[in-house]
């Protein structure tokens, strides 16, 4: 039996991730280190989801979709059945991408072998996956485009009659993204209160520190101005992670502002502040250093 | 020539009424784009969504993927140029059945550079898994939606609206992929698309009395290109091809043109007429026709030109030609 406990769940993805990102030379390690308890929080407590109806080991690509390619397919199936009583799931960050195939290994929706195939020529387990890519269902990379889509599924949704939730994870760099609030005005407008948005607010994006990018604070007031039910808490606290979602829909879609730390659990990345978005390895006695974490880990 | 009173609108809620599947998505230009009878028959399938395009796009898309088909409504610049990245990610890549019904296709508006879609066609084509149609006339708007919703993936239209002629007889629709044949033989070949074709019908009916005759086609479907009505008037086009298209010449039907004579090794000449790689600027279609030389006289001129003779035609005698619709080729040699 799978344990789904957030914060154990949270600190094995922060392993793996760990793990994944020394055998590869690099990886998105802070992003793991700053969403794990959020993404854990989700799949383990939060959301109502099936089991996954997906190969625990991914396919290989089957093309891009089109009039002439009935393979193509979605990554959503790792998310489970679609039925009008459970949730669906969203993600938007798509350069999280290791983070959250690190989520179904350790959630039991997919084989641990299967990040075996990362970035490999021809897999479909992409470094910035794609509809196709295990857990995913839109194509993201393009940041700030997925709210907008989860909102036209949560609109059908609603004409359909379905009562399941539809909850997305963003990251904050997309909240500089005008489409970003093109959507939350869009969302309040027609009160899709069935939509739950998740928000890894750690501070940096891939040019640095945030602040010193582009602004957008004070994120909580500017969410609330939109029309957002907007609750700001520590993203690290799977216990107050988890707390605004017990409130039933109550009109306004919801948005939940996660303040983490983008090292948290791995105070060895903290030397590389500020440039955190990828890392890489320049010498080997970092790589080491790294190595020297990981033999020391405690879930 | 009968001159039909915003065709789409009326069209729009007659075609939809036993269609649940279909909503209606608009920008702010609900009335201007003739979406306004469908938003009070059937308020439960209308979504306004403001002037919001690139969440537009995504709205549209996740419906799309719920199994409902989205009729977006808005100006053709603000379908095309404004969220093309949207499109092109949200709509296109999953090849969704998302209909994007673009008004004011070229010179069409007076409303100036903002408003003029010159450059829709070309953007459009770019994308794979996008369906490209244009209509000329009332028939055609009326008959779009049934073309548009057989398509699975995405399909633009260059729509019109308001005062519309109707060129085509109403029990002969737009069909996919299948170009109206208004002229079959003559010395050159003649492509025309959207409202070009009621100019070049003026010119080739005013030519066929002075002894010039040209094959002409009418195309609504600009992509996929491939009917064969079509390629064949390109590989075998006598002295050559004339096009004349309400848009720029870089990347519409005259580029289409271009790239199977090409890669044919079609040895002819062919004569693009259209904006030439300029923008636009606000004034009356008339204007603007005559000015960028999209009208009927500088079709006169061009094809003189290609032949080698003067018709003896003036620009007064091309106003004067009485069009009435077209039923088929036989009947268009007859006009």
């Amino acid at each position: 039996m799978t344990d789904l406990d957030p914060q154990r769940l949270a600190q094995r993805i922060r392993r793996r991730v760990l793990d994944h990102t020394i055998r590869n030379g690099g990886g998105y390690l802070s992003q793991a280190c700053s969403s794990a308890e959020i993404l854990a929080t989700l799949y383990g407590r939060v959301m109502r989801l099936g089991d996954s109806v997906a190969p625990m080991v991914p396919g290989p690509f089957q093309g891009v979709p089109g009039p002439h390619n009935p393979h193509a397919h979605t990554g959503s199936g790792y998310n489970g059945p679609k039925a009008p009583e459970l949730d669906r799931f969203f993600f938007s960050p798509v350069h999280y991408s290791l983070v959250l195939y690190s989520v179904l290994i350790e959630t039991g929706r997919m084989a641990p072998e299967g990040l075996a195939q990362f970035n490999q020529d021809g897999s479909t387990v992409e470094l910035i996956g794609a509809e196709h890519s295990p857990g995913i269902e839109v194509t993201a990379g393009s940041l700030a485009q997925t709210l907008s889509q989860a909102g036209g599924v949560a609109l059908a949704r609603r004409l359909k009659g379905d009562t399941g939730r539809t909850w997305i994870f963003m990251s904050d760099g997309e909240f500089q993204e005008g489409q970003t609030w093109e959507a939350l005005q869009a969302l309040a407008y027609w009160k899709l209160d069935r939509v739950g948005v998740y928000v890894d607010v750690n501070g940096y994006q891939c040019d640095g520190k945030m602040d010193g990018i582009m602004n957008i604070e004070p994120l909580a007031d500017r969410c609330r101005a939109f029309g957002a039910d907007v609750h700001e808490v520590d993203g690290h606290d799977v216990e107050a992670l988890t707390a605004p979602t017990r409130k039933p829909p109550d009109g306004k879609p919801l948005v939940v502002l996660a303040r983490t730390d983008p090292c948290h659990g791995i105070e060895l990345l903290r030397d590389r502040t500020p440039k955190l978005h990828y890392l890489r390895f320049k010498t080997d006695a970092e790589r080491k250093a790294y190595e020297a974490v990981l033999a020391a880990w405690q879930d | 020539m009968e001159i039909v009173t915003r065709p789409h609108a009326r069209n729009l809620v007659r075609w939809a009424k036993d269609r649940p599947e279909v909503v209606v998505l608009s920008a702010d230009l609900t009335a201007s784009c003739e979406a306004d009878e469908f938003r009070d028959a059937y308020p439960d399938r209308f979504f306004s969504l403001g002037m919001a395009e690139q969440n537009l796009m995504g709205f549209a898309a996740g419906l799309a993927r719920e199994g409902f088909t989205p009729f977006l409504h808005t100006f053709g610049v603000f379908l095309t140029r404004r969220p093309y990245d949207q499109l092109a990610m949200s709509v296109c890549y999953p090849n969704l059945p998302v209909r994007l019904l673009g008004f004011l296709p070229g010179v069409t508006t007076p409303g100036g550079v903002t408003h003029q879609a010159t450059d829709d066609v070309a953007l459009m084509r770019a994308l794979p898994n996008m369906t490209v149609l244009e209509c000329g006339d009332a028939t055609e708007v009326e008959s779009v939606l049934d073309v548009a919703q057989a398509v699975r993936g995405p399909v633009y239209v260059r729509m019109l609206r308001g005062e519309v002629p109707r060129l085509f007889t109403a029990d002969e629709p737009m069909q996919l992929g299948k170009a109206r044949v208004l002229s079959a033989d003559g010395e050159l070949t003649l492509l025309t698309a959207g409202i070009c074709t009621e100019e070049a019908l003026r010119t080739t009916v005013a030519l066929a009395s002075r002894g010039i005759r040209v094959r002409h086609l009418h195309l609504s479907t600009l992509k996929p290109f491939d009917d064969p009505a079509v390629l064949d008037a390109l590989l075998r086009p006598g002295l050559g091809v004339i096009t004349l298209e309400n848009h720029s010449i870089v990347g519409g039907l005259g580029s289409a043109a271009a790239e199977v004579m090409a890669e044919a090794g079609v040895g002819r000449p062919l004569v693009r007429l259209g904006l030439r790689d300029t923008f636009a600027h606000g004034a009356s279609k008339a204007y603007l026709l005559k000015k960028y030389g999209l009208d009927a006289w500088a079709l006169t001129q061009a094809i003189e030109a290609m032949v080698g003779r003067s018709s003896g035609l003036a620009p007064e005698d091309l106003a004067q030609v009485h069009l009435t619709p077209v039923h088929s080729a036989s009947k268009a040699e007859a006009l």
